[in-house]
């Protein structure tokens, strides 16, 4: 890779952390609505997939990869009204955090049902193979939706279909307080792959080098017409499930063991041994995603609130009056 | 031409898929089969395996994927091999497709229409015999429409596949091949959201809309001696065309809901509601209701007879009501 890839890449994780290191504060002050879902640890498996995709490729991120929103290229500053509620969101405050998508950037917003979303990329990827379209779909999930029929049901029609489609389960170890062996009785999601008729891939969600690798071949794949990949990315949330969650339910011991595998620290190491110019780039990198996140929280905060009557709006592209007569 | 009610909703599906190659029918054996009732027989050859598609079991999959497809411009009709499986997809569409034009800020539309077999009177049993539509027009974000007629089947299935938003098209398998009737050979479609006025009458008025528009009709005409009924088929459900059936009940006096569906929670109970707040100064009588009895759809002729509505229920109905 490039120094200026290997430089973007690093943007993108810092510029993640940021974003979401200032709405932990803001929800701690109170500024904030709604749960806060953080990803904070996560960071590589956004970037990692996100960053080689094209423009009209799509993805379906799960509630806690608010990085994939920014990497696809959803706009900081409308991201972070989304996250205030406000008119300038993507649901023009109609629903909180993840729940409104960036459509023209291709960014598909989720609903609290996990895993809903794998049906509907799967669905999509399906019109991409008949109309022969160049492009793929991306289905992010965690491992605690793995449970759920509509992940069956998905990978079923896409195995059958050999589909474009990736799945990618961000196995953190815990859905809220379940962990795995509670979850499911196979060692790995991956090896669900089989059951489908499609390849599987476990990697190192915390090493950007392993989920690029993993998922370019991915995606090489689905464009080449071979069909799905179930990859799952084995990795870790430093926050509970929401902000208001402390996770007793981990020891202190496990969370400071995933934390000496922190992503970021981990590319820090690859910029360093690449003999880059680190203390500049770190120097660099910080002011340039303080400025982005300050922009972001300064443009959510002038952003109106809706009206209570624009409660109304939205909901029929085609309204109907049946009291007129 | 004469046709059926199933070949209408057949020539709907057909002729939309000529007419624009964004449409495509997804549901269990709807492709080679040609469907469990033969609603899509020959649509395959003609239209194509890509657009025609037969489905894993999978209803949640089914309407899923057709919010995929709805996103980038198809259009998508989705079947449920028999309604009581749209329970499966529930979450699809409650939770994926009403809200989805809502939470992406009117983004997008979600130009998706799922239709299926509803109704009993075939001794279906539990599990082919439901009526769920009260289920759905609790949900903003869909309309819902169930035709009476062939030529409501085939012109409500155009336009349902014509609009941008969520429809469940809620079809009657009574009477698929019950009904024949003459419809027009040139295009036409039935707009969603209004109600059809069956038979003008001055003392009391049925509203209704399905199967029991049938056994309504007949009652109206065997009474007519004894009392001049006015028949509304609602054809829409949501939303309801609440200007007729209030315009109705405005010179009658008296109105009467019926449906197959059961009583409690019915669609019967929201259109009594709105009738009793808004033309209240104008009842002669109570707003009655007849359902089908609170109760699952049984299978022995005998237990299903008992529970569903009937002309002999429906006659008895108005007697009472025509009494005030």
């Amino acid at each position: 890779m490039t120094e200026q890839k290997d430089r973007e890449l690093y943007r993108w994780l810092r510029l993640i952390r940021e974003f979401e290191s200032r709405i932990s504060t803001l929800d701690k002050q109170g500024k904030l609505m709604g749960g806060v879902y953080s990803g904070k640890g996560q960071e590589a498996v956004t970037v990692g997939f996100c960053h080689d995709l094209r423009w009209d490729d799509w993805i379906f991120p799960l509630h806690r990869d608010l990085g994939a929103f920014l990497v696809k290229g959803a706009d900081p500053k409308r991201l972070m009204a989304q996250i205030f509620g406000k008119r300038d969101g993507f649901a023009k405050g109609k629903d909180s955090y993840l729940h409104g998508g960036d459509l023209a950037n291709g960014i598909f917003g989720g609903t609290s049902m996990l895993g809903a979303t794998l049906p509907v990329a799967a669905g999509m990827a399906y019109k991409f193979k008949i109309r022969k379209e160049d492009r793929v779909a991306i289905a992010f999930f965690g491992e605690g939706a793995s449970s759920r029929g509509d992940a069956h049901e998905a990978m079923n029609f896409a195995g059958v279909h050999r589909l474009p489609v990736i799945f990618v389960c961000e196995n953190n170890f815990y859905a809220y307080s379940t962990p795995n062996e509670l979850q499911f009785g196979v060692d790995n999601v991956a090896d669900r792959a089989a059951g489908y008729g499609f390849k599987g891939e476990v990697v190192n969600g915390n090493d950007l080098h392993s989920v690029m690798k993993t998922a370019q071949r991915a995606i090489e794949r689905a464009r080449k017409g071979d069909g799905p990949t179930l990859v799952e990315c084995k990795t870790y949330r430093y926050h509970g499930h929401s902000e208001h969650d402390r996770a007793d339910y981990r020891s202190e011991e496990e969370v400071i063991t995933w934390e000496s595998r922190d992503p970021i620290f981990l590319w820090e190491i690859y910029l360093e041994k690449r003999k880059y110019d680190i203390a500049a780039i770190k120097k660099e990198t910080s002011e340039e995603v303080t400025r982005i996140v300050e922009e972001a929280v300064a443009f959510a905060d002038a952003s109106p609130s809706p009206d209570g009557p624009e409660a109304m709006g939205d909901l029929y592209a085609m309204p109907i009056d049946t009291e007129a007569p | 031409m004469l046709v059926t009610y199933i070949e209408a909703i057949r020539q709907a599906m057909d002729e939309e898929m000529e007419r624009d190659g964004n449409v495509l029918l997804m549901g269990e054996d709807v492709g080679v089969l040609g469907g469990a009732f033969k609603a899509s027989v020959g649509l395959q050859e003609k239209h194509g395996p890509d657009r025609v598609v037969d489905m894993p079991i999978s209803e949640s999959l089914i309407v899923g994927a057709g919010i995929g497809l709805a996103v980038q411009g198809m259009r998508p009709i989705l079947e449920m091999q028999f309604i009581d499986f749209i329970s499966c997809g529930f979450d699809q569409i409650v939770n994926t497709a009403a809200t989805l034009r809502y939470r992406h800020g009117g983004q997008t539309a979600c130009p998706i229409v799922i239709r299926g077999p509803s109704g009993g009177g075939v001794h279906g049993g539990l599990y082919h015999s439901q009526n769920p539509e009260a289920w759905f027009c609790h949900v903003p974000g869909l309309k819902v429409v169930a035709p009476a007629t062939a030529y409501d089947a085939k012109g409500l299935l155009k336009a349902a596949i014509r609009d941008d938003d969520p429809v469940i098209y809620f079809e009657h398998k009574f009477l698929y091949r019950r009904i024949k009737e003459e419809i027009p050979a040139e295009e036409f479609v039935v707009p969603i959201g209004k109600a059809a006025l069956r038979k003008e009458g001055r003392d009391l008025t049925v509203i209704t809309y399905g199967s029991p528009v049938h056994a309504v009709m007949k009652a109206a005409r065997d009474m007519a001696a004894e009392v001049d009924i006015e028949v509304i088929d609602l054809r829409t459900l949501l939303p309801i065309d609440w200007a007729t059936v209030k315009g109705s009940v405005r010179k009658t006096g008296k109105a009467l809901i019926v449906h197959e569906a059961r009583l409690t929670g019915g669609i019967g109970g929201e259109v009594a509601a709105r009738i009793a707040q808004e033309c209240f100064e104008d009842l002669d009588g109570p707003v009655m209701r007849l359902g089908s009895r609170d109760v699952h759809t049984p299978f022995a002729p005998s237990m299903e007879e008992y529970v569903l509505p009937n002309q002999e229920k429906i006659t008895e109905a108005i007697r009472k009501l025509a009494a005030y």
